[in-house]
């Protein structure tokens, strides 16, 4: 089969790629190391794939990498980096919202894109905005309670983090690595 | 899991993807891929070729004219969610979009490729049957424009042919008085695949008649359903609990339950009582809409 020419943009980063045109946006991402993107079900069940494509999340086991040609990707590590998490990054791992971690990734990305269109939702909608993501550890509670509180955090601060974490302050590669994408408190205090 | 080798065309114009499902044999149109994403993985449809026609304009947009609301096939389920037009005239689809997978797949998912795709449980197909809505069939020899109760043909099966693109689907804007209910039984609240789906649109008179009554079913049979005895029981009577209990009853004779889901009777009547009476309760208090 022919190569598809396929630009993807990813967290600030411009990857010029040539890929089979049955690649999925899932698996370009993590051969890329972007393997904060987590490959769950591959059936659009689970969200744990779930990545901004031009802003809105979506599940990026169901697109296909060329479908994403010169589209806006940000996945969680994109976020924040270990030294300078994103406030939704930390108020996951102040409200214990992790427990395997697997979920997070996307469950972070869903609450990116609410918080991006509703700063101020309530727990109906944010229980409806993470709808598409799969828990099977905490039981949403404590991830519903993060949402408030990162909800609550970037209500009460100036407006400049997204913009600057999204032009590359994640250039590291090291920021992909999926043991380093969270705040080490998560280590501590729940336990 | 690997998706099966395929290649990629992608046509700049309608016209092009046309010519395209035409000529090429085992091609298959992607917009959103939620459902060809799954059904390739699993191999159970393996295209020799893809055409991507997330991009053509004349699938796109939500319009409305002096008659008529008009929503491209590519339209997705979460831009019918938040578009003004739907919601003023047709909030019996809305509440069908609301309840349609999950945050993540509504952002993909297509009306379209909802429609053609033919589950017996999707929940756009009940909603805009009881729109009386119609399909805009393209291909190279022409335009066919069908009703979709008539293009619904059983499970996963349409009247739509390999070289045809469903273009657009299109219902007339309801009476200002109409009024619509939508709802989904699931195993989950969120998330899930519809158990039964039941939608009603109730239009009446200033004494409380019934003068147009439109109930569909759906996951309920092969394919999504009008209850249309149901539908005349109501027309021309005064919309009392008896009356809407002997319609809920004659809903639930549309619906033909796979063996061992006969439960699925007693869910459509069910929800087609509550939601009849929950539509004549709205037509009393002046309409709302549909």
């Amino acid at each position: 089969m022919p190569k598809k020419k396929t630009v993807l943009r990813v967290n600030g980063r411009q990857h010029e790629l040539a890929l089979d045109p049955n690649v999925s946006l899932l698996q370009a991402l993590r051969d890329l190391g972007y393997t904060d993107v987590k490959n769950g079900c591959e059936i659009g069940e689970c969200g744990a794939c779930a990545v901004l494509l031009n802003g809105t999340a979506v599940n990026s086991c169901m697109v296909l990498a060329w479908q994403a040609n010169g589209a806006e990707i940000v996945t969680n590590a994109g976020l924040g980096t270990l030294g300078k998490p994103h406030p939704i990054q930390e108020a996951f791992a102040d409200a214990g919202a992790v427990q395997c971690g697997y979920c997070t990734p996307g469950m972070v990305i869903s609450s990116k894109a609410l918080l991006d269109r509703n700063p101020n939702p309530s727990e109906a909608e944010i229980r409806e905005a993470l709808s598409g993501n799969l828990c099977r550890c905490t039981g949403y509670g404590q991830i519903v309670e993060a949402v408030q509180l990162a909800a609550e955090r970037l209500s009460h601060r100036p407006k400049v983090e997204s913009g600057a974490a999204l032009t590359g302050e994640c250039g590291d590669g090291g920021s992909h690595s999926p043991d380093r994408q969270l705040d080490p408190k998560l280590d501590r205090g729940r336990r | 899991m690997s998706l099966p080798q395929f290649e990629v065309a992608q046509p700049v114009s309608l016209g092009e993807a046309l010519k395209i499902l035409s000529e090429v044999k085992d091609s298959a149109p992607i917009a959103g891929g939620t459902n060809l994403m799954v059904d390739m993985r699993a191999g159970t449809h393996r295209p020799r070729v893809v055409v991507d026609v997330a991009a053509l304009r004349d699938l796109h947009g939500i319009e409305v004219t002096d008659t008529e609301v008009i929503i491209g096939a590519a339209t997705t389920i979460a831009e019918m969610l938040e578009s003004p037009i739907l919601a003023k005239h047709a909030t019996v689809l809305v509440k069908a979009c609301s309840s349609f997978a999950n945050a993540l797949i509504r952002n993909r998912a297509t009306v379209g490729g909802n429609l053609v795709t033919a589950a017996p449980c999707s929940d756009t197909a009940p909603a805009l049957l009881t729109l009386d809505a119609e399909v805009k069939l393209a291909s190279v020899r022409g335009m066919r424009r069908v009703p979709l109760e008539k293009f619904l043909v059983n499970a996963f099966s349409t009247i739509r042919r390999s070289d045809e693109l469903l273009v657009s689907v299109r219902f007339r804007i309801p009476s200002a008085t109409a009024t619509g209910a939508f709802r989904k039984m699931g195993l989950r609240k969120v998330s899930c695949m519809a158990k039964v789906d039941v939608a009603v649109m109730l239009d009446g008179d200033t004494t409380g008649r019934c003068t147009s009554a439109r109930i569909a079913i759906a996951a309920a049979s092969p394919a999504a359903v009008r209850a249309r005895a149901a539908e005349a029981a109501l027309v021309g009577k005064a919309l009392t609990p008896e009356a809407i209990a002997a319609a809920a009853a004659l809903a639930a004779k549309a619906a033909a339950p796979r063996a061992g889901s006969e439960y699925k009777l007693r869910v459509v009547e069910a929800l087609a009582r509550r939601l009849l009476a929950e539509a004549a309760l709205a037509l009393t208090r002046g309409g709302s809409s549909a």
